[in-house]
Formats: structure tokens, C-alpha cells, sequence
């Protein structure tokens, strides 16, 4: 088990190095230049020649790799080029925003999927699991944002149940922090609600089509016994979902944020990406593959618990 | 050899490919979507014609302008015509959902098949890349990318279209996977294909249809964040394109609703119709079928087809361990019902071994799971009577048969591995039913398993009760499900072919041991099987089944010596034992002059 | 045809082979150093257990399985290590018929298709590539206008007629037969299992035939050698090793397998308890 534990740490580690190298060259090789994008068009050349020393963009770009990565490594991800703000201080201060919705959102979505998974998977023939089908076709496809402002339509503006805009700080007040998060989280869990309830009601039905199913109801077992055995038998898959999912929700809440005015690491993004601040872009990179990491590391140590197997390959 | 549980014949999936395209057109959700998905390409392909007004010219007047006679839709809020803009921003979307879905497919498909197909090394780079890939949160390389391309709308697609190639790869190296074990392609390699001809014909027939899925499903998904891009302000921003649409409609949401409304139900419509198209095929591909149509009271109640009595009842009711009186059982099926067990009669007494023997489809399995209660969802058994015990199970409720189980009935299933559920240790598959259906104390429990173990020929009981089931061997597992079936005493075991996935070496040591047991015991035996020898070794009497029907019943004696039914006799026959040899048959076509065909 | 071997050359020749398995970091040793020959015409049997080799030895001789060390040689040229080119040369003269009649027929094309892809891999013309189909169906008992349907119309049997006929397509001289029988009906094994002596006494072909029925061997094998746990423990005429085998696992073997006659069944379950007690109880 320790030897399983740290091979997952280790290549969670090199996964983190190798993808957060690979955006460090591409942001480089895509942006090239930019200081038109800081300065505006109006800069002279030798202003924009100053600003490049200034930010050491004239040095070889391998040595400002590993100078980026000798200190990122420390947790400094420099200064931002708009406002020599410290790149870590911003996201500090944005990250717990984001989080707070892809952390709710993922939490209702384990929840409110798996019970209507396994109500679904129980009575797969039942008016629940059509429903369900429906849903997840439609759901699953349909975009977050599109979703969100769908929401804010109806709940926000027709019936004014929640605030359509703004996030109040849980430190602030706590229902007003729910409130102001409600909406984003459920916009952006719906898609993965039906995902995981689907592949717990698929998961559901293949388990219990296997051998072991009858031999362990032929045991005397009654049916809610049974059914925590299926139910472990067919939750990797839909844990395995569940993690992806989490990725995607990281990206998703970037322009749900935006939709809904929260001062998370989605309007950073976006104001980072339209004037080239390589920095702050570079260090939300990091920041959100280590959030995936830790997910497929928390995911891997679970899948090995439930199934025993998978901790021997 | 293999009594398949739900009976496969007739109801075997056409197989990927093969009239998929008319049988997608007999599905009205599909052809509803297809038709929506069609209109959206048609309004796309032929904007020019179709839009009644310049997307770009701007017309103050029209301002947010409610819709009205040319103006169907009204105007945005730079005053251009929302229609028109509509129209050809649906080139813009369909535009960017191919480069991204053509883009996934040119990285993810070779890769995968590539990855499935060869195994090894190969499979291990691509899949660690694939994983890399699906660990970075898209939407932020996209804003990078966009930062460095002045937002080129191309370049943006293909950058979403390389995050979409995962879903292609790992389809295509599942797909991939599956058929490289399947023995036609060891088949065609031994045929001399090259690997080429291989991959073209075999290997690609069998990834096409999932990935023509994953388009429709990957399409949807490039729209979304196509537009959700377009929202953000990213990308050309001089072309007509929906998600500008809906960002100007964001802004005056509170205003002019419907200025959102229209682009949002345009791409919405349009994602449902790709999400259903997609949805029809998987359906209509998947080897599993739809649920089979949900049974009406009606026809629970239907009269039944008459069918006669077949077998015998040997035994008093009282005296009997097991009694089936004119079983039926039959499946639901998309074609109707189908029948499996015609009118079958039988009986056991206690210290009795019973076996029902026959052939694969002959509805042997069907009637012992039928008596236990055991059957699949889709199955239905009706019988004039079952008796357990001499008690008449007719007269007890769902919960009150279930008791039964594990108490009175011991069963022992065929194929040992699969019987045992991976995920739980030996120990807790043996002890949970004891403590949960016998009471016992976790110590109890732990204590009778040992024991149970010890007696089925396990010399380290607490070595196997901490095993999980991947970690022990086929005939060992077979000896933990035959200690499961008696822990709990039963008067009757029923085995479902115990020995047929067993090495002969094994087989003859597991029959030992029901034979021992059931002596022990006093239990009354049930094997299913279709091995005569198997018969001949164990049973006192027989019940020779076929079609779903006992074709003879007797003494095991007197069935081998004289057997009544000239199926019975072939069977006894084929069982190749005592045939002639190879030595003898060639003597005998030499004798008879090497005439090749009778 | 010639059943008996003394004086012919061997069609294969398989001498000290050994295959290794690598299963992550360990090793494991499928064949430890086996011979055995096949003369023409021959049909020469492989009887053993799950994990004994049998299977991979078939797998070895067919390019299915990397060798460790050893020598295959068929026809007098060798093909311990042929690859590419050279294997697919082999195509011609060395063919296979799997065990599972469901997996081993692509479900996707025709019958037709299937059983002409040899051909038209090997360069005959389509028109040439039909009238061998056509003659092969006949040769294994089905009807002409199989060709125009799909596997998936056809049960286990006939399934494996059809497997049958690939094989033979090309004329080979050798077909490994893997378990063949193995997943049919007793009535259906029987039909199979003659249409395999036919086909022999028609065409001359020399045939591998693994198994782990000695009932099945005993009718089509002219000899017989027994693998057990990767090594060829015996190796003699069919009815020296159906009927009185000289080594112990052979003798378990055959006294294991139940036959169907109540009284003989007993006395053999005697003979076996017998040997069991002897040999001491193993665990499997």
C-alpha cells in the first residue's frame, strides 16, 4: 500500500513538472512579444525594447525557464506585468472564490448523482431512470455558461430567489456566502449530476448481471445488503467520472464566474490572456494541475481501497 | 458447453456498421434530431440566400428593436438584425465544431488504435500523454493560446480539438483493445496480413462507429466552448457568431430578454439535436439492448400457451427435498416473449442426488434457478407447484421464499471466479452471510467458516479467509463457493455445472468432495450438468432435458443400460470416452477401400 | 496419410523449446524446453491442463509467441524466429483453427469475405479467390449461399465449420488446431471432430490438435503427448496413452476424467481414490 501510495505521489509529480513545463514554452512561443500588449500600440520601439529588459525577456528563453522554475518550485511565481503585483498574492486571494463553487458543485454532484443513480439503478425500468436518460443526454452536453445564464433568467431576475451577481466572502456572513454561491454551483454541477447518476445506473445494471450477484442473493443476503456490494462493484467508474469531471468544472467556472460577477480566478484569466501576463497565467496554471493532482491522487488512493486489485498492477 | 442464463439465440445484436443507417431511421427521437441538426447546416450553408439583411450593417433605428415584419427577430444592441446574424452564425459555430471534432479525431483515433493495437510501450506513452492532457483545465491554455494568436478562430479550434483527442483516444484504444484479443485477428495474422490490412479491415470496421458517437457528443462540446470563448470576447469578432450574440444579450438581459434568448436557443436546440443524434446511435451500436418493454397487468395475466407435463414425480410431497410441479419459465424479449422451460416435473429426496442433464439452450439452469427464486429481472417462471421441504413455497411471500435461501437451499454456482464478488475478501463473503442470516457473532462466524473450510480441503484456512478472490486459484475459489453453499446446512444443494470450467484433475477432486459432503450432510443433491461421465459418477437418478422439456427421467442404472429416448442414447454416445480411437477407425476405412464420403 | 512416422522426414520439427511470459517484472516460463514431430499426414495430439503449455506451444509454432530458446523447423527450413515476410510466406503451408467459434470470425464482414481474405492477401485474383470458397463450403459440409451471410446467422458448429474452411482455404500442410471442439456441444463435437478426420484422409494435411479431452484425442490423434506444468511428460501412440499411459499424470489424468457408464465410472473412481492416496491429497 505505502509502496502504491508514493508511485502515485511520484508520478502525480511529474505530471505536475512536464505539464507546467510544457505551458511555460507555449505561452512563450505563442505570445512572443508582449509588450504591445502592455504598453499599448502607441509605444515607441525603444520603450517596448526597455520594458523587454525590464521583464528579462531579451535572455535566452531557457534560462528564463529555469529561473521561472527555480523559483515556482518555492511557490513564487514572480510579478504580474500589468501591475508588479506578486502573482501568488493574487491568486491567494481569488482561489478560495473558485474553489468555493467547483468544491460545492462537486459535492452535489457526488451527492445528488449518487442518489438518483442508485434509485435509478435499483428500478432501471422506472419513471426516475427515463427521466434520468433524458437529462443526461441533454445536460451533459449542454455548456455551464449556457446553463448559468439560463439560471439567472429564471431564479435571479424572473423570481429573484438568489442574487443574480456578486460573492459575499464567507468570513462575511455564511448564508449570504451560500447564497451568493448557489446558483454558480448548481449550473455548473447539473452536467455533472446526470453524468454520475448515469454511470452509476449503467454501473448498477453490469454489476448486476454478474455471477456473484445471484450467489450471494442465493446466499440469503437481503436486498439492501446486495446492493452495498453492487454499489462498491460499480463506484470506481463513476469515481473515475466524478474526478474528470472536477477538471472540467475548474475550467467550466472560469466563465461562469464571469456570468456571475465572482471575483474568482476566472475574470484573473481572462484580463491575464488579453494583455499577454505571462506570469499570472503561468502561476493559475500551476495552481489548478496541482488541484487535479491532488483529485487523481485522492481518487487513485480510493479506487485502490475499494478494489484491492487495482493497488497490484 | 456454457447454459447461457438469459437465452441469447435470436436476440444477438446485428452487429456495428451493418444497416445501421436504416435502423437509425426507424428511430423517431433520431430522425427528430437528425432533421434539427440538418436545418441548422442548411441555415448555415445557405445564409447568404436565407438572411433578409446584412449581419454587419448597422441600422440605428433597429436598436433593440422589438421583432416585427422584416425584422422577424428584431435587432441587437449596435442595431443589426439578430436573424441574419443568427443565420450566419451558425456557419461560424458549425465552422468551428468541425475543425475541433476533425482536429480530435486526426490526433486521438491513429493514436489510440495505435496504442490498443500494439500494446507495450507504445500504449504506455500515448495513454500517459492522453492523461496529461485531460488533467490541464482546457479553458486556460485556450486563453493563452488566444493571447498569443490574436485570437485566430482556426488556430482556437484546433487548440479545443486537441483537448477533445482523449475522448477519441481512449474510445479507440478501448475498441482497439477488445478486438486485438479477440482470435480473428490472430486468425488473420496467421492468414499472412500484414499489420496495415490488419488495422484497415479488422480494426477501423470496429472503431468507426463509437467514434462517428464521440463526434456528435464532441461537436456539442466544441460548440459549448466555442461560444463560451465568443462570450468572453475571444475571437473574430467580425464574423456573425452566437456567443457575441449571447454576450450582448447578457448585457441588456434585465432589458431586452430576448436579445438572450435567440442565440441562446439556437445553441441550445442545436446541442440537443447532436446530443439525441448521438444518444439514437450509441443505443442502436451498444450491445446491450433497451430494457425490454415494461410488462402490463394485462399481460401478466394473459392465458397461457397450453404445454404438456413433462418428467416425473417419484417421491411423496412429504418425502420430497425438492418438487416441481409443471414449471414454465419464459423471457421478455424486444420480439415477444420466449419461452426456455416447457412444463417441466421433478423431484429429489432427501440423500438423493438428482442431475438434470442436457445440452446448451435446453432450459436446465432455467429450472433450478426458477426453484430458488433466482431468476434474472426479465425472466418469468409459473409452475403448478414448488415444494421445498415438502412445504409448498406457493404460500409464502417474496421475503418469506428468500429465507429459504441460505438456510434450507445451499447453492454452488459454475464458474468460480466470477462468483466471488473481487472487491471483499474470502473471509467477508463467507462470514457476512452467517452473521447476517444465521445471527452468529462476528467470532461465531469467523470460527464456522474456518471450520467449513478446513472440511472442503483448505489446509490454511486463515491464510484463504484474508485472501481476496483474485489472489487464490480457480479450484481453490470452487472449494470456497462449496464451503459457502454448507455453512449454513442446508437439506438441499443445488449445483449449477460445478464442474464445468474445473480441470479435469480438479474436477475429480471437486466431485469427491460433494459426494462426501452430501453424504455428511444427508443433504439432498441437484447437478446440473452436461457431462454423462459427471452423471454417471455421481447421480442416483437423471432428468434428461431438451427444448425445455424432460425427455426421460430414471435411475442412473437404468438410463446408461437402456435408454428410452434415442436422444438420450446419441448424447450417451458422444460422450467420446469410449468410441473408437483413431487406430481403430483408420483399420476400418482402409478395410472399407479409403472411400472418403459416405 | 501414412500413419506410421519411421522413415519420413518430419513436416515440423520442434526441438528443446522454451517461452518465457514476462508478466511486469517477473518471468514466467510457459514451455521448458519441449520437442515433438509431426509427419505428414499425421495428426498428433496435445493433452494437458490449464497452464500446462500446450496452448503456447501451438502459439510458438504460429509466430503467436516470442521463443526464448529452441528451434521450429517446418519443412526443413527453420522458423524458430521468422517475422514480417517470412512468417506470412509460412501463411500458405501453416494454418490455425481456434477454440472459440464466436470470437474467431470477424462479426463485421461476410463469410465470404472471411474466408477469401487469405487468398486475396496472398495475391489471387477475386475471381479465382471465389471458386476456392465456393469448393472449400463444400469441402466442410455447408451450403453455397453461406457466403453471403453473417457470422453472427450461424451456431457454435457451423461457426466452426466455417473457421475450418479458412483454414484450409490455402491448402496448407499443417493446421494447428487449438481446442477446436472444446466450446460445442457433445452431438455437435462429434460432427466436427469427424468432418477433422475427412478432411485429413481428403487432403493430406497434418493437424496439431490440442486439447484437454482425452476422449476427444483418443478419436482423432494418431499420436498423443502430454504436457504437464510446461514440460512433455509423455509421448507415445494414441491407444498406449488413452489406454494404458505409462506416467503418473497421465494416469491421473485419464482415471480423473469420468466416463459415462455408472459401474466403470465406480471402478475408475476407485483406481483414481487409489492413485490420490497414494500420491497424497494436493490442494489445487
Amino acid at each position: 500500500m505505502i509502496r502504491f501510495t508514493l508511485r502515485r505521489l511520484l508520478s502525480g509529480a511529474v505530471l505536475l513538472v512536464v505539464v507546467t513545463s510544457a505551458s511555460f514554452f507555449l505561452a512563450h512561443l505563442a505570445i512572443g512579444d508582449p509588450t504591445p500588449g502592455l504598453l499599448g500600440d502607441s509605444a515607441t520601439p525603444a520603450q517596448r525594447a526597455a520594458l523587454r529588459e525590464q521583464l528579462g525577456l531579451d535572455r535566452p528563453l531557457m534560462t528564463q525557464f529555469w529561473d521561472w522554475l527555480s523559483h515556482a518550485v518555492r511557490g513564487d511565481f514572480g510579478t504580474s506585468w500589468r501591475n508588479f503585483q506578486p502573482v501568488s498574492d493574487q491568486i491567494e486571494l481569488r482561489v478560495p472564490v473558485t474553489l468555493s463553487i467547483v468544491v460545492a458543485a462537486t459535492l452535489l454532484a457526488a451527492v445528488v448523482g449518487l442518489v438518483v443513480g442508485v434509485a435509478t439503478g435499483l428500478n432501471p425500468g422506472g419513471v426516475l431512470a427515463r427521466v434520468l436518460k433524458l437529462a443526461s443526454v441533454v445536460l451533459f452536453a449542454l455548456p455551464g455558461f449556457w446553463v448559468s445564464l439560463m439560471l439567472v433568467m429564471a431564479f435571479a431576475i424572473k423570481l429573484q430567489w438568489f442574487p443574480a451577481v456578486g460573492y459575499v466572502p464567507l468570513s462575511h456572513s455564511g448564508t449570504q456566502w451560500l447564497r451568493s454561491i448557489t446558483l454558480p454551483s448548481i449550473a455548473l454541477a447539473l452536467g455533472a449530476i446526470v453524468m454520475i447518476a448515469e454511470q452509476l445506473r449503467n454501473g448498477f445494471q453490469e454489476v448486476n448481471n454478474q455471477d456473484f450477484v445471484r450467489t450471494l442473493r442465493a446466499r440469503g443476503l437481503s436486498a439492501r445488503r446486495v446492493t452495498v456490494h453492487v454499489l462498491r462493484n460499480a463506484s470506481p467508474a463513476a469515481l473515475t467520472v466524478l474526478a474528470v469531471m472536477f477538471v472540467g468544472l475548474l475550467g467550466g467556472a472560469i466563465v461562469v464566474e464571469i456570468i456571475f460577477n465572482l471575483p474568482g480566478i476566472g475574470s484573473l484569466t481572462q484580463s491575464a490572456s488579453q494583455i499577454g501576463d505571462i506570469p499570472v497565467l503561468l502561476g493559475l496554471t500551476v495552481v489548478t494541475v496541482v488541484f487535479v493532482v491532488l483529485v487523481n491522487f485522492l481518487l487513485d488512493l480510493v479506487l485502490g481501497w475499494v478494489n484491492p486489485k487495482v493497488r497490484e498492477k | 458447453m456454457i447454459d447461457a442464463v438469459t437465452p441469447a439465440e435470436g436476440t444477438a445484436p446485428a452487429p456495428a456498421g451493418r444497416g445501421l443507417w436504416s435502423r437509425y431511421l426507424r428511430r423517431p427521437v433520431g430522425v427528430a434530431a437528425l432533421a434539427v441538426f440538418l436545418l441548422v447546416v442548411v441555415a448555415g450553408l445557405l445564409a447568404p440566400l436565407l438572411a433578409p439583411h446584412d449581419p454587419n450593417f448597422v441600422d440605428f433605428a433597429l436598436t433593440q428593436a422589438p421583432p416585427d415584419s422584416s425584422h422577424w427577430m428584431g435587432g441587437d444592441s449596435a442595431g443589426r438584425d439578430i436573424l441574419s446574424r443568427l443565420l450566419f452564425g451558425a456557419r461560424t459555430t458549425l465552422y468551428g465544431a468541425a475543425v475541433a471534432c476533425l482536429t480530435g479525431i486526426a490526433l486521438g483515433v491513429p493514436a489510440g488504435v495505435a496504442a490498443g493495437y500494439f500494446g507495450g510501450l507504445t500504449d504506455r506513452v500515448f495513454s500517459w500523454i492522453s492523461d496529461a492532457v485531460q488533467s490541464v483545465p482546457g479553458m486556460i491554455v485556450l486563453l493563452i493560446v488566444a493571447a498569443g494568436t490574436g485570437a485566430d478562430f482556426t488556430v482556437l479550434m484546433v487548440t479545443v480539438g486537441a483537448f477533445m483527442a482523449p475522448g477519441y483516444y481512449r474510445i479507440s484504444r478501448s475498441r482497439a483493445l477488445a478486438v486485438r484479443k479477440e482470435p480473428y485477428i490472430d486468425a488473420a495474422r496467421v492468414a499472412g496480413l500484414t499489420h496495415v490490412k490488419i488495422l484497415h479491415t479488422h480494426v477501423l470496421r470496429a472503431v468507426h462507429a463509437p467514434v462517428i458517437i464521440q463526434s456528435a457528443l464532441t461537436a456539442g462540446i466544441a460548440m459549448g466552448m466555442q461560444t463560451g470563448l465568443q462570450f468572453l470576447g475571444i475571437g473574430t469578432a467580425s464574423e456573425a457568431n452566437w456567443g457575441q450574440m449571447m454576450n450582448d444579450g447578457f448585457r441588456t438581459m434585465l432589458t431586452h430578454p430576448l436579445i438572450l434568448l435567440w442565440p441562446s436557443a439556437a445553441l441550445g436546440i442545436t446541442i440537443a439535436a447532436l446530443a439525441f443524434m448521438g444518444s439514437t446511435l450509441a443505443d442502436l451500436v451498444s450491445v446491450r439492448g433497451e430494457p425490454a418493454p415494461r410488462r402490463r397487468r394485462s399481460a401478466e395475466q394473459a392465458p397461457e400457451e397450453a404445454t404438456d407435463r413433462t418428467g416425473a414425480l417419484v417421491h411423496p410431497v412429504e418425502a420430497s427435498a425438492l418438487r416441481i410441479d409443471n414449471l414454465r419459465v419464459s423471457y421478455r424479449t424486444p420480439h415477444g416473449d420466449k419461452r426456455v422451460v416447457r412444463g417441466v416435473c421433478l423431484d429429489v429426496a432427501p440423500g438423493e442426488v438428482l442431475g438434470i442433464v442436457g445440452e446448451s439452450g435446453s432450459g436446465k439452469s432455467q429450472t433450478v434457478f426458477s426453484a430458488l427464486d433466482l431468476l434474472p429481472a426479465d425472466g418469468r417462471a409459473t409452475a403448478d407447484g414448488i415444494w421445498i421441504g415438502g412445504q409448498p413455497v406457493g404460500d409464502l411471500s417474496r421475503a418469506g421464499r428468500h429465507a429459504l435461501l441460505g438456510t434450507r437451499i445451499g447453492y454452488v454456482p459454475q464458474e468460480p471466479m466470477s462468483n466471488l464478488d473481487p472487491c471483499y475478501t474470502v473471509g467477508h463473503q463467507l462470514m457476512e452471510p452467517l452473521r447476517a442470516v444465521h445471527k452468529l457473532t462476528r467470532a461465531q462466524a469467523r470460527e464456522r467458516a474456518r471450520e467449513v473450510l478446513l472440511r472442503v480441503g483448505i489446509t490454511d484456512p486463515d491464510r484463504v479467509l484474508a485472501c481476496h478472490p483474485h489472489q487464490i486459484s480457480g479450484g481453490m475459489a470452487q472449494r470456497v463457493l462449496i464451503a459457502g453453499a454448507v455453512a449454513g446446512n442446508p437439506s438441499l444443494l443445488v449445483a449449477d455445472e460445478p464442474t464445468t470450467a474445473l480441470d479435469v484433475t480438479v474436477q475429480a477432486e471437486v466431485l469427491e468432495l460433494l459426494r462426501e459432503l452430501q453424504r455428511e450432510y444427508g443433504m439432498a443433491l441437484v447437478i446440473v450438468t452436461h457431462n454423462f461421465g459427471v452423471v454417471a459418477d455421481i447421480c442416483d437418478r437423471v432428468a434428461v432435458m431438451k427444448d425445455g422439456r424432460v425427455i426421460e427421467t430414471g435411475a442412473v442404472e437404468q438410463i446408461f443400460a437402456h435408454p428410452g429416448d434415442p436422444y438420450t442414447a446419441e448424447l450417451i454416445k458422444a460422450s467420446q470416452d469410449d468410441t473408437e480411437s483413431r487406430a481403430e477407425l483408420d483399420a476400418a476405412w482402409n478395410k472399407a477401400g479409403r472411400t472418403v464420403r459416405a | 496419410m501414412n500413419t506410421d512416422t519411421n522413415g519420413d522426414a518430419p513436416l515440423l520439427d520442434v526441438a528443446d523449446l522454451v517461452v518465457d511470459y514476462r508478466r511486469g517484472r517477473t518471468t514466467f516460463r510457459a514451455l521448458k524446453g519441449v520437442s515433438m514431430t509431426i509427419a505428414p499426414g499425421e495428426c498428433v495430439g496435445l493433452v494437458g491442463e490449464s497452464g500446462s503449455g500446450k496452448s503456447t506451444l501451438g502459439k510458438a509454432i504460429l509466430g503467436l509467441a516470442d521463443v526464448t530458446s529452441g528451434r521450429i523447423t517446418f519443412a526443413g527450413s527453420d522458423i524458430t524466429h521468422a517475422k514480417g515476410a517470412a512468417r506470412r510466406k509460412l501463411a500458405a503451408d501453416l494454418q490455425v483453427v481456434f477454440q472459440d467459434p464466436y470470437g474467431s470470425l470477424d462479426p463485421t464482414l461476410t463469410v465470404g469475405q472471411i474466408l477469401a481474405e487469405p487468398l486475396t492477401a496472398s495475391g489471387t485474383s477475386r475471381a479465382a479467390a471465389r471458386t476456392a470458397v465456393a469448393e472449400m463450403l463444400d469441402h466442410v459440409r455447408l451450403p453455397a449461399d453461406t457466403v453471403t451471410r453473417y457470422p453472427s446467422e450461424f451456431s457454435g458448429g457451423q461457426r466452426q465449420r466455417i473457421a475450418i474452411a479458412r483454414a484450409l482455404v490455402r491448402r496448407p500442410r499443417l493446421i494447428v488446431c487449438d481446442e477446436p471442439v472444446s466450446a460445442l456441444d457433445l452431438t455437435t463435437q462429434a460432427a466436427v471432430i469427424d468432418l477433422f478426420i475427412d478432411i485429413q484422409r481428403e487432403t493430406g494435411v497434418s493437424y496439431l490438435f490440442v486439447s484437454h479431452d482425452l476422449g476427444v484425442v483418443r478419436r482423432v490423434c494418431h499420436r498423443v503427448s502430454v504436457m504437464y506444468q510446461g514440460e512433455c511428460v509423455e509421448t507415445g501412440p494414441n491407444e498406449t496413452i488413452t489406454r494404458n499411459p505409462g506416467h503418473t499424470y497421465t494416469q491421473r489424468l485419464l482415471l480423473a476424467s469420468p466416463v459415462a457408464d455408472p459401474a466403470r465410472q465406480a471402478e475408475r473412481r476407485r483406481s483414481w481414490l487409489g492413485l490420490r492416496t497414494a500420491a497424497g491429497s494436493p490442494v489445487p
